[in-house]
């Protein structure tokens, strides 16, 4: 009888384990966190548009005359300047713009080209850093957590010890970290208006503030999450989530992407003593 | 940089001073420090650092190596009653620089620039071994830079209007060569915010002189990153890797590291032909040996080894303190306005002398 019993609640137990599996438990640091150490990448469409969209014939568009063309400046990439269609990483749909922050977008969209800071590899800024489309690596040691991201050489050190509020404003922010569990939890403010959130013009104001969290669920995944709150913008807070993926290549490693000598012909070219045909 | 320059030549002149007074005999060495450990077992190399130092990479003409105690402490007292005279609130009678600069030189010259309230060049010598230095470079022990070899100095010749990797942000108006403002690949790197100026990035780590100083070195089972505050260069050492092919090339150079003892050492090549440090060739390789020496310092040694350029290998050495400080966001090309107005300035004058001519 006693065996019966014990044999059903183990029955019971392993069938239930089955139903809901235990939360992935990340492999150890040293110091017993979960070890996020690694180069990681986003996947997916984010940096087009964040939002749910549909392939787009290019990232600048004109109206023609049985809809919208590629602007005159992208006309001749062809294929290669389109934009993807993407499922969106933003939950619950679409974003909680202010009425007059939504006019502001579709300025940003109609002036992408020479409104994105992307273009003139300005620093991008949190969350857009993180799904640029260029691997970043995780450096985690006892003392010290901080991010070096190939887009731009940017960088971002976590404060593990809150240093107070930030002095000044910045493209990066200041980010203070902290662990809760399996998560470390990154809370991220002190950003200028400088930065968008994508190619579509989707932006924020100096009011910014962003908490990410990082949560291995898997040998080779980091689920990503970011927590938007900016009144000056948006109606309420809102979140946007994606996986983080672990580059798989043997030799995975950042390569440079000084991409400020890339864009001075585009910036200084003009005043060359002999312009280039421009 | 008026005033870098400035205690330069006056910490040369006082050098010149101090020849007569004989060599400081060298302290007995004390017993090897052992560093803490981090959890694979290696020394902890981890933390702030602030390189800034008043010892000068190459020895003062005559200087002997190592400064007294005395000796340094006054050299020291002078600097910092010159910070403290330059750094003072500008007085609301001072009248504006005459028209096309007051003649003085620099980046900070001319029209006036930064007061020493903004620049951190610092404040004392550095000491290794107990010895007040009076050189970073130690090998020659002349504490001088060897001689560029001939075709070494017919390339850098060919080449004078791409500033090397330790160039200043800005050179004087009449000593940059002719050309010099014709495209902005001529430009320093840190005037294009590609590098920091002075090799702050390096590899070699150069103290700026300047300001913006800091280091923060983050080390892990496999890599050493090493983040230098201008221009948020990160460079990432790949522990006991291979170096990549020849064909790529990158800005700090591509570095691997491995350990001896308590000594982290990296070797660095493949770098572009647009650093070119000290107008070293693309061939460069440098060796850097980190170590702890103290609960609150480093000893930074590095050896520059490039035949095409220098005909023996040389050394530098300077002791790196910790620091509480943080790094800020170096943002440098974000609001870079100077490039696009220098460019525009070089061809404004230009216009402005063709249309003399016409008249």
């Amino acid at each position: 009888m006693k065996s019966a019993v014990v044999l059903f609640l183990t029955l019971t137990t392993i069938a239930l384990a089955a139903q809901t599996p235990a939360p992935y438990r990340a492999p150890r640091a040293p110091d017993g966190k979960p070890d996020l150490n690694g180069i990681w990448q986003a996947m997916n469409e984010a940096n087009y548009d964040i939002e749910m969209h549909m392939a787009r014939p290019a990232m600048a568009l004109r109206p023609g005359p049985y809809g919208p063309l590629p602007a005159a400046a992208v006309l001749r990439l062809g294929a290669v300047g389109a934009v993807p269609p993407g499922v969106g990483v933003v939950e619950g749909g679409s974003l909680p713009y202010k009425p007059e922050a939504l006019a502001k977008r579709k300025e940003n969209q109609e002036n992408w080209l020479t409104a994105d800071p992307e273009i003139k590899c300005y620093l991008p800024g949190v969350p857009r850093t993180t799904y640029m489309g260029h691997p970043f690596q995780i450096f985690q040691s006892s003392s010290a957590i901080f991010i070096a991201y190939q887009y731009a050489g940017a960088v971002r050190n976590f404060h593990l010890k809150d240093p107070g509020p930030p002095p000044a404003d910045s493209w990066m922010g200041q980010s203070v970290a902290k662990w809760e569990g399996e998560t470390l939890v990154v809370d991220v403010k002190g950003f200028n208006d400088q930065t968008w959130f994508d190619r579509a013009g989707n932006f924020h104001s100096d009011k910014l503030h962003v908490v990410e969290r990082y949560t291995r669920t898997g040998p080779d995944i980091i689920t990503y999450e970011a927590t938007i709150d900016d009144p000056e913008v948006f109606t309420r807070p809102w979140k946007m989530s994606m996986p983080l993926y672990r580059r798989q290549e043997k030799n995975a490693q950042l390569m440079d992407f000084k991409c400020v000598e890339f864009v001075e012909e585009l910036m200084f070219g003009q005043w060359r003593k002999k312009p280039l045909e421009r | 940089m008026r005033t870098r320059l400035m205690s330069l030549i006056a910490l040369a002149a006082t050098l010149a001073l101090t020849l007569h007074i004989s060599a400081q005999a060298p302290k007995p060495a004390a017993k090897p420090y052992t560093a803490p450990r981090t959890p694979d077992g290696h020394p902890d190399l981890q933390g702030m650092y602030d390189l800034a130092t008043l010892t000068p990479v190459e020895r003062p003409a005559g200087a002997k190596a190592a400064l007294t105690d005395e000796e340094a402490a006054k050299l020291e007292r002078n600097v910092a009653t010159q910070v403290e005279v330059r750094g003072r609130d500008i007085t609301g009678e001072r009248t504006a620089p005459p028209k096309g600069g007051d003649g003085s030189t620099g980046a900070a010259g001319g029209v006036g620039g930064y007061n020493n309230f903004w620049l951190d060049p610092g404040s004392s010598y550095t000491v290794v071994n107990g010895e007040k230095r009076t050189s970073l470079v130690i090998d020659p022990p002349d504490g001088r830079v060897p001689q560029m070899t001939a075709a070494a100095r017919q390339r850098a010749l060919a080449r004078f209007v791409r500033p090397t990797s330790d160039a200043t942000e800005s050179r004087d108006v009449g000593l940059e060569p002719a050309g010099s403002y014709d495209n902005p690949e001529q430009r320093p790197l840190g005037e294009r915010c590609l590098l920091g100026f002075g090799s702050t990035s390096g590899p070699p780590v150069l103290p700026t002189y300047f300001y913006n100083n800091l280091h923060q070195i983050v080390q892990t089972k496999d890599y050493v990153m090493i983040l230098t505050e201008m221009v948020h260069d990160a460079r990432i050492i790949r522990m006991n890797s291979q170096h990549l092919p020849k064909t790529i090339r990158k800005w700090m150079g591509d570095s691997i590291g491995h350990w001896e003892g308590e000594t982290l050492v990296v070797e660095t090549t493949n770098f572009t032909d647009k650093t070119r440090f000290r107008s070293a060739s693309e061939d460069m390789r440098v060796t850097e040996r980190f170590t702890r020496v103290a609960p609150n310092a480093l000893l930074y040694r590095f050896t520059i080894d490039d035949p095409a350029t220098w005909e023996r290998p040389w050394t530098a050495e300077y002791t790196w303190p910790l620091t509480n400080d943080h790094i800020y966001e170096y943002a440098c090309h974000e609001s870079n306005y100077a490039l696009e107005n220098i460019l525009r300035g070089a061809r404004r004058r230009e216009a402005d002398a063709a249309q003399k001519k016409e008249e």
